[in-house]
Formats: C-alpha cells, structure tokens, sequence
C-alpha cells in the first residue's frame, strides 16, 4: 500500500498526464506491433535485398550496389509491363467510378424493393475473390457460358482469354463487377448525404436535371470521388489473383501487369533482388498517384476551397 | 497470497517443469523427423511411401518421415519459397525441367559416395542415361525414380464408332504415324468428340510438346543449351503440322478448351505412362501405344522425376541414408508399380507385368522398356522457368487461326537468345 503523505511531499512518477500518454500507448500499442511487424520492417527489407542478389538454391547474398536499379533501366520487358498495369488501372478506374455511380443514382430512389437490388449489387463485394475469378474463367473459355450464350444468338464470340485485347477487357471486367458494389454504396451515402434544399431551390430557378447533376450533385460528392478514386486506382495496381488465374499474364505479355511481373521474377525465377527492386518501384508509383490525387483536392473537391 | 508464499508456488512449479523441458530436449535431440516434399497427393502413393519409411523405422528406429504434398502447379515455387524462408525441406521431388538448376546450386548433397557405400544398392544398375540430368562432375545429385515414357492412351470406342483405323491397326500394318493418327482422330472430331490431345500442354506448357516434335526431329535449343533452334526448318515443319492440327483439321482440340480423355471426351492422348491410373474402371475399351512415327522416323521420350536430400541441413547425413533406403534394388521394386525405374535389372516384362496389372505384357514390352531404354528426355536448361514463360510469351502469338508459323517461331528465337547466351 502507498503511503498517501509520502505522495504528497514527493510528486508521483504516475501524474494524470503520463497515465493519460501511457493508455494511449496502449491503445495504440497492438495497432503500432501490426505495422512495425507486416509493413515497416517488410518494408526496409525489401530496400534491404533489392540491394543484393540473393540466389535462393545456392543459397548466396551478395551485395550488388545499384546493379539491380540498372536492369530496371534496361528491362526489355519493363516498358510493356507498365502499359499493361496503366491499361489495366485506367479501364477499371473509368469504368467503375462510372458505374458505380450510375448504379448509385439509379438506386438513390425511394421504391419498394429497392432494398434488394442494393444487396445484389453489392453481394460480389463479400464473395471470395479466388472463387469468383474461377468462375469467370470458366465462363470466359472458348467453348465456355459466355459463348455459349453469344451462340444461341448466332454470334460466334471471340477466345476471350486468348487474344490480346479481349484478355485485358475480361480481366478489367470481371475486376469491376467483382467491385463496383463498393464504390457505389460510397457514392449512395453520399448522394444521400445532399441536402434536398438545393435541388428544390435549384428547381424553382428552372435548372434542367443534368444541370442539377452536373451543378449540385457533383460538387457535392466530390470528396466521396476523391476517395473512391484513390481507392481504386491503388487497388488496381495491387490486382495479382485475376492474373495468376484468368490470363497467368499472357497472351504474350499481355495482361502482365507490375505485380505479376514482380510474382513471376522474385518466386518462379528466383531473382528475389530484382523481384524486390521491382516492388520498390511499385511502391514509389503508389505513392506519386496518392500525392497527385491529393493535391488536385483543391482543385476537384468542393469542400476544399 | 503472500508475495513469499507466491514465490515459494513460482520455485515449485519450475522445480517440476525444468527437469521435464531438459527430459523433452534431449529426447528431440535423439528423434530425427525428416521432411519430403512431393507434387502427388495420391493415396495409394502416400501408403507406399510411408510403407518404406516404416521399413526404414526397422533399422533407425529413432527416425521418422512426413512426405508433404504441395500443389503440382507451383511445386518449385512453392519449395523455393520455403528455401527462401530458412524452412528447407530434408529431401524433395524435383521435376527435370529445374534439375539444371537444382543439380548445379550446391543446394543438394552429393549422392554417389553414399549410395556406394549402401549394401546390395547396387548402383551400376540404375542406367547411365537415366541418370545424365542428375550428375554432374560425375556425381549424383538426385536420384530419378520415375522414368515415364510419353505414349499414346488410345479410346477405341471412339475410333470405332466414327469408322475410323485404330492405332492398333495402323501398327499391324506399319503404317502408324502422325498423318493416320491425325486423321483417325479428325475423323473422331467431325462426329463431335475430340481428336489427339497433347496432356497437360494447354496451350502454355510448351516443353510437352516435345513429345510431338521429336518425331520431325525438331527441338528447343542445341545440345549445349547455347543455341536456339526453334526457328530451324524441323520445328517449323512440326509446328506447321499442329497448328494446321488445331485450326484447320481440328484433330486437335483449341487454346482455352478443356478436355479429358480419361473422361472419354477425346480418342487419344500423349502422356507419360504413370498416368494409367485415371484410367476409369469398366469405361471405354483403351489400348496404350508407342507414339507414332514423325516424318523424322521413331522416337520415344521420356518424362523424369527425381528426388534429392539438401545439403547442409542438421540431418542431411540421415536423409541421404534414408534416400539410399528408398531407392534400394527392393524398393525400387515397390515404386514401379507407380513409377517406372531407372534400374536395369528391373526393366523387364516380367518384374514389370507383376507391378503394373493393367498393362498387357505387349505393352509394357514397346511402350514401358523400350521407351525407357530409347527415350530421350525433354531439355532442361538452367535458369529454365524464365526461358519457359520468355518462349511461352511469344509462341501465343502462334495459337491464333491466321499465324505465320515461321515468322512467330523467329521472334521466338530473337527473345530467348539473350538468356541462352548467359
């Protein structure tokens, strides 16, 4: 037991302050032990062997400077992979911000039912990625549903998985549907979260639908656009299991996209520096998008001004 | 609780658990528990193998092994990973196209010297050309205990049922070769089903197609691995043949279909030989038989398969041992019966009709010992899972109705010569 005069002539090491900073620390202790375990030390060690050749069979590491940021310079691969991952981003940032907000002004009614059709949009975003691509890829097949379907109207539907162009379509489609219903519950709270005021004095002044769309809704979900955008943007760069299960990065190189590449130079190859290098790079590419799309908030987003 | 009294309970407790965890430790010490990874995750192979590690238990009783099967897809990428993660395992499978690799690293403890020093091993009987992708310096690295010939599983129903001549005749009249095995299964593939497929090819696997070229003579790259040669006139002339397979005849099915033989949807298929036991029970009538002739006279081919203990590991000592066990003249009995063997002594119509009941003595005869004694394996190369997905990337270019064969097989040769050049 502390003896309560003795705490009065001498100040207690635990004031209410340090107490208050030290459940803080706690708090936040388990949080901080995630991120300094799966994302900064990961992190420093992919600087780390990016540095090095690491030949995992002969078991060798051997310091190689800048070496492996010079075959970046000079991969001959390199420049179709990043064609692919920016095709690849650009399409499925496009078409699923436009969807999902077409889907969210079409469901930001009140009817009955329309409950259910929410849920349904929305039901890919909870099914397993890996068996949802699986079934595509059956779907996708030459002799598979898709064509099956296209045939009874007397098309004769392209190898989807099998030609360049097609390849990539599929690949950024399958992506969409699989994660629309998430930017459109976005975009659906924030729809609702416009005051009907403005539509109504917008109307009294004799402003046409589009012009209410294109004057008020737009400004004011500006920021739910920021963020779906950057969310989407940075997931697509991270897009791996589609790949590895619909196209493994052909026709050709095709539909390799960065994080595939990185996959495939680091574990099928064995060169875990230059798999490392690459994954900097990636890394770098994130951050840059980030850092422009939240600098043109400013310009973009209503609320900033 | 008093502060003495919770001590008193703390010095208690570690005064029992001490001695125990020392007990424990010295036990483990004594215990070796050896890991195999391995790509079947069949039943009847699991029994077999912890079969042999029970026999070996006899003489070592301390030591125990775990056959780990991983995914055939990513088997190497998976075992590298876990080399890569400071969790090696003992011994491993290795598939001949990294056997270049594998061999070459240093990864695998060398072999011959123990397998010598084994009584009864007897290793002048496991054949030289057998064991070439394995050696290097004139020492084994890892032992191939499956040597599977590619052959042709034939579904006679089919051939029948569409008028066709089953491969059978065509071999009694001397006339079995790619052009009449082409057209019995174009004749199966106008009456709905499938022609000949090329197993575990789908259109990206492209190595296995060189159960298909060799019979025009044609081949990857030269045999000090430093050359390309697919741009040369026998590949061109091969793959001439099975483009105009897929896409003209259909004799063969397409890019992005699935087929299965061994569901009776196609009339053949090109396979190793360990693969009979897809074989349905009371299915279609099926033959098994040698692959027909190229233009390029007979040929056979042979898949391998070996197994290797890492070296530098604390029991690589016992794993070698017990790979010495595994692959002994007796045991090397008991994997035939799933594996063909790289012994001499057990090549032989006999030893094999006793372990493989569902081959004829006819067949084991001209497919199983005279593939092995003539097969030639699939070329491996070092660094090969990047020439592979390199050559895959641009033979893509070929799987389209309207391709230029020769122009697609040069830019072929123009993007892998950079690596064989290393």
């Amino acid at each position: 037991m502390t003896d309560h005069s003795a705490a009065n002539q001498k100040r207690p090491f635990w004031t209410i302050a340090r107490k208050d900073a030290a459940a803080g620390y706690l708090f936040i202790a388990p949080q901080l032990l995630g991120i300094i375990t799966f994302v900064l030390i990961p992190l420093g060690l992919v600087f780390y062997y990016s540095m090095h050749e690491w030949n995992v069979l002969a078991n060798t590491f051997t310091f190689v400077g800048d070496a492996n940021y010079q075959m970046l310079l000079r991969d001959p691969n390199l420049p179709p992979v990043l064609l692919a991952s920016a095709i690849f981003s650009a399409g499925l940032v496009v078409l699923n911000l436009s969807l999902a907000l077409l889907l969210a002004v079409l469901l930001d009614q009140k009817l009955k039912g329309i409950v259910v059709f929410r849920t349904l949009f929305f039901s890919p975003v909870v099914v397993s990625l890996v068996a949802w691509t699986i079934v595509w890829s059956f779907l996708l097949q030459a002799n598979g549903g898709i064509n099956g379907i296209l045939a009874v109207f007397g098309i004769e539907g392209p190898n989807w998985l099998r030609t360049p162009t097609t390849a990539m379509i599929s690949v950024v489609v399958v992506q969409v549907f699989k994660n629309v219903g998430l930017n459109m519950i976005l975009f659906l709270a924030a729809l609702q979260g416009v005051p009907k005021e403005l539509y109504e004095a917008a109307r009294v002044d004799g402003a046409s639908p589009f012009k209410q769309f294109r004057r008020i809704t737009l400004p004011m979900i500006s920021p739910t656009i920021l963020l779906t955008s950057i969310i989407t943007i940075v997931g697509s760069l991270q897009v791996f299991a589609q790949i590895a299960i619909l196209t493994k990065g052909g026709p050709g190189v095709s539909t390799t996209v960065l994080v595939y590449y990185l996959y495939q130079q680091a574990f099928q190859f064995n060169f875990f520096g230059y798999g490392s290098t690459l994954s900097i790079l990636l890394f770098l590419i994130v951050a840059v998008l980030t850092f422009i799309q939240w600098q043109m908030r400013k310009r973009i987003v209503f609320y900033e001004n | 609780m008093t502060r003495l009294s919770m001590l008193k309970a703390t010095a208690a407790t570690a005064g029992i658990l001490l001695p125990l965890a020392w007990g424990g430790v010295s036990w483990a010490q004594d215990a070796v528990n050896l890991r195999m990874t391995i790509w079947s995750a069949n039943e009847a192979h699991l029994a077999l193998f912890n079969e042999i590690a029970e026999g070996f238990k006899e003489t070592h009783p301390n030591v125990s092994v775990t056959f780990e099967p991983l995914p055939f897809d990513n088997y190497t990428t998976t075992l590298t990973t876990q080399i890569a993660g400071g969790n090696a395992p003992d011994l491993a499978w290795i598939f001949e196209t990294s056997a270049v690799d594998f061999v070459s690293s240093g990864a695998l403890a060398p072999l011959t010297e123990a397998f010598g020093a084994t009584e009864g091993y007897a290793l002048d009987d496991v054949t030289e050309s057998a064991t070439a992708l394995w050696t290097r310096d004139g020492q084994l690295y890892a032992y191939p205990f499956s040597t599977s010939p590619f052959a042709m599983f034939v579904n006679n129903d089919l051939i029948t049922e569409a008028g066709a001549q089953t491969p059978a005749e065509l071999i009694a009249a001397g006339e079995w070769t790619w052009d009449n095995a082409l057209a019995s299964a174009k004749a199966v593939a106008d009456a709905g089903k499938d022609g000949i497929v090329i197993r575990d090819f789908n259109f990206q696997n492209w190595q296995n197609l060189t159960a298909f070229w060799r019979g025009w003579g044609a081949d990857s790259w030269s045999a000090d691995g430093k050359t390309c040669t697919f741009a040369e006139q026998p590949m061109i002339d091969a793959l001439t043949a099975f483009h105009n397979a897929v896409f003209v005849d259909g004799s063969m099915p397409g890019p992005g279909e699935n087929v299965d033989f061994f569901a009776g949807d196609a009339a053949m298929t090109v396979t190793q030989i360990s693969r009979a036991s897809l074989l349905p029970e009371d299915g279609f009538d099926w033959d098994l038989v040698p692959l027909p002739e190229g233009p390029a006279g007979s040929y056979s081919v042979v898949g391998q398969a070996g197994v290797g203990a890492f070296a530098n590991r604390p029991n690589t000592d016992v794993a070698v041992e017990f790979l010495a066990y595994m692959t002994n003249p007796e045991n090397s009995e008991k994997l035939a019966s799933f594996f063909p063997p790289a012994r001499a002594g057990l090549l032989n119509t006999e030893t094999l009709s006793a372990t493989n009941p569902l081959l004829s003595p006819e067949q084991i005869e001209d497919v199983v010992v005279n593939g092995i004694a003539n097969g030639q394996v699939i070329a491996g190369r070092a660094n090969f899972a990047q020439i592979q997905q390199t050559v895959r990337a641009s033979l893509d270019a070929l799987w389209v109705a309207d391709a230029d064969v020769a122009s697609v097989l040069g830019n072929v040769c123009t993007s892998i010569n950079p690596l064989l050049a290393r």
